[in-house]
């Protein structure tokens, strides 16, 4: 059990692909709370980390297993939590200041029907917006979706190399159908996944500026007890990481910290798009509710309608780009959301009257239905 | 003599003859077989009676008893967030005699209780429980402590004892389970100098049912811990729960007391304690350990047993003279 399980199928759903989606791309501390449906990503690390070397605690509460987290990843391990929505709410506090001190680190949301306690064993896919406005003031994020096992485990690799690559939390977002849905999958060879690294500082210690501005954006983080004198605080700070209140201090940190996420908008977007380069109608969507939505447009393809699909896979930063051509292009969208439209609004934002955006919503804990995108596909 | 002590001077306890047989926690929830955390809720509602308000932290008991569109509640009752049961009581204790105050309602001397499990009061809901104790809002607290986040399908948690076999604390090769003591909440919960605390055991209804009605009955905050065997997540047979609660006891695992105005008592000495072994050897959450590891939490509990009675003012042979 000790080594990654690659090689040979297996039977696994979508919280255990995350668990070896993480371990396979060096996750190596985990800090959680139990809560339904993300549980058994807590189980699963209890079980694997320590035959790996690695290190699981089990925390008093979400805001805790978040603040584990960070301080394992400034200590230099690959760090990740998992949750659900009463915990991701705990957790807001924290993400700001994963953001502002910036610290890598996974952060697991598996969506159950909100608010409050909501609907612990039901999918929903309403924290979204949650997801990238949650914690308070103007902040940069990282959101990605999943809608399969087996993108339960790339998803999860990617999230901690973007994690690394860009100093930031990445926040993943599955719901209660991904989660437990079991799948047969086939992991790839440790030698087959991409594995980055953050960068850690080369230069002597008393050259080392710890928030120094570079052509990235991204300053090398050096790891606690390197040698290298480096101050951490949620407080905003200049590039020696001392809290400052200076108008132009301030300006460059922020700007440079949405800069590091924004200039490498083509890095960070990833969508999959089928059938769309004919398409008249297309479904934007995402996470469990992609699976019925793929399967709706097959077979409005087959009665003859011209459908198309587009997964979204990073949802924050918005892929606008992936977007906008097929925008301009096609007669009509239908964006299906287990929420009262959240993505459908974003679309609708960035649409600007080029076409019809409607939107298709269930709150009611079930999952949309591929007769129900069919149905609806067929009038557009 | 406290405020405690005066108020209970001439306190009436219950007897096998005298328990209320009013349900206000009807049957017909959803509880598993042999849930004496249910049992522990249910005694000490009967207890209290039915001026009473509940605050329900999440956990077993606020999924067993509520599911739509049924509710075993026969009095009000408010489920809030996991951390919150303490904080939310304080705040409908807090209006209510505001509301008092001003004459718009009648003092019927409700009883504002919230319950939390142990994962729901040692873990996220400490925070909570600690501001509400010290404010001194005049309320109940159950903590039933069935040693485990078990809604969630058994996982460690500040209250599981060393080890023990949870989801994340797995026995193997790297690992013994458990790997760390059981919190002694009760003893931080008397550190807040409260007037009354106290542990009980469903094994022992009426000594549970007097300690819950004193609880009620002395103003300020109250907190009492009930021992809550789970058959599910401890690994044994539902049809012998009340003798796991028992064995705890009489292995002095979970020895019952009270503390009130500050001074400890005894509840039950326990003159000839039986070997921690034999509590172990009941559950299969701990049928991993070796003799080494029972050893070690022998004399953990031992050690404790120890502490206790210093803090009750008894030495261990005194103890055992005034029973004999």
């Amino acid at each position: 059990m000790a080594e990654l399980r690659s090689g040979r199928p297996l039977l696994l759903q979508g919280n255990e692909a995350i668990v070896e989606g993480a371990l396979a791309a060096g996750c190596r501390f985990f800090a959680g709370y139990p809560i339904t449906p993300a549980t058994e990503i807590s189980e699963m690390m209890a079980y694997r980390l320590p035959a790996v070397g690695g290190t699981y605690i089990q925390m008093e509460d979400e805001i805790a297993s978040l603040g584990a987290v960070i301080g394992a990843s400034l200590a230099g391990a690959k760090s990740m939590t998992a949750t659900s929505g009463p915990g991701f709410s705990l957790m807001q506090e924290n993400i700001g200041f994963a953001c502002i001190a910036e610290v890598p680190c996974v952060i697991v949301n598996v969506m159950r029907g909100g608010p409050s306690t909501g609907l612990p064993t039901k999918p929903s896919q309403g924290d979204v917006m949650q997801a990238r406005w949650g914690t308070h003031g103007d902040h940069p994020i990282i959101v990605l979706s999943v809608s399969t096992t087996r993108e339960c485990f790339d998803i999860t690799v990617k999230a901690f190399n973007l994690s690394e690559k860009y100093r930031t939390p990445v926040i993943l977002l599955s719901d209660e159908v991904v989660a437990h849905t079991r799948e047969k999958i086939q992991l790839p060879h440790p030698e087959e996944i991409e594995v980055i690294d953050r960068i850690k500082p080369n230069m002597p210690p008393e050259w080392y500026i710890p928030y120094e501005d570079n052509t990235r954006g991204v300053p090398p983080m050096a790891v606690f007890g390197d040698g290298y004198r480096y101050h951490v605080t949620g407080l905003v700070h200049d590039v020696r990481g001392f809290p400052t209140e200076r108008a132009d201090e301030i300006k460059a940190f922020l700007t440079r910290i949405h800069r590091k996420i924004y200039q490498n908008y083509f890095d960070i977007i990833m969508t999959e798009e089928e059938h769309v380069d004919d398409a008249e109608v297309i479904v934007i969507t995402y996470g469990a509710v992609a699976r019925s939505a793929k399967r709706a447009v097959r077979e409005a393809r087959k009665r003859g309608v011209k459908a198309g699909m587009i997964k979204l896979i990073t949802l924050w930063p918005f892929p606008r780009q992936a977007l906008e051509p097929h925008l301009k292009r096609v007669r009509a969208v239908l964006v299906p959301e287990m929420n009262f439209g959240q993505v459908s609004r974003e679309v609708k934002r960035i649409n600007q009257g080029m076409t019809r955006i409607e939107k298709m919503n269930r709150i009611d804990g079930q999952l949309i239905t591929p007769d129900e995108i069919l149905t609806r596909l067929l009038k557009l | 003599m406290g405020t405690a002590a005066e108020v209970l001077k001439d306190f009436k306890g219950f007897n096998m003859k005298n328990i209320p047989t009013e349900e206000l926690l009807s049957p017909g929830h959803r509880a598993c077989q042999g849930c004496v955390e249910i049992l522990g809720l249910r005694l000490a509602l009967k207890a209290i009676g039915k001026d009473v308000i509940v605050a329900s932290a999440t956990g077993c008991m606020e999924i067993v008893t509520s599911p739509f569109p049924q509710t075993a509640w026969r009095v009000p009752w408010i489920h809030v967030a996991f951390e919150n049961a303490a904080a939310v009581i304080s705040g409908v204790e807090a209006a209510y005699k505001a509301l008092i105050r001003k004459g718009k309602i009648e003092d019927k001397k409700v009883v504002f209780l919230a319950y939390g499990g142990d994962g729901g009061t040692a873990d996220i809901g400490l925070q909570a429980l600690s501001g509400a104790l010290e404010r001194g809002h005049d309320f109940v607290y159950l903590c039933l402590d069935n040693e485990a986040y078990m809604n969630t399908g058994i996982q460690r948690s500040s209250s599981t004892p060393y080890g023990a076999m949870t989801t994340t604390s797995p026995p193997g090769k790297k690992s013994i389970g458990q790997s760390t003591w059981k919190k002694n909440l009760p003893a931080i919960v008397a550190a807040h100098g409260i007037p009354y605390v106290a542990t009980a055991s469903p094994a022992y209804p009426v000594d549970l049912m007097n300690k819950v009605k004193k609880a009620a009955t002395v103003p300020g905050p109250a907190y009492v811990h009930i021992y809550s065997t789970c058959p599910t997540g401890w690994r044994h047979d539902s049809s012998i729960a009340i003798e796991v609660a028992k064995m705890a006891v009489a292995t002095n695992v979970f020895p019952l007391y009270e503390v009130i105005d500050g001074e400890w008592k005894l509840s039950r000495k326990n003159p000839k304690p039986k070997p921690v072994r034999e509590y172990l050897k009941m559950q299969r959450r701990f049928r991993h350990l070796t003799d080494d590891e029972i050893a070690k939490i022998q004399a953990r509990v031992d050690a404790e047993w120890k502490t206790l009675l210093e803090r009750c003012g008894e030495s261990p042979e005194a103890a055992k003279d005034k029973d004999e």
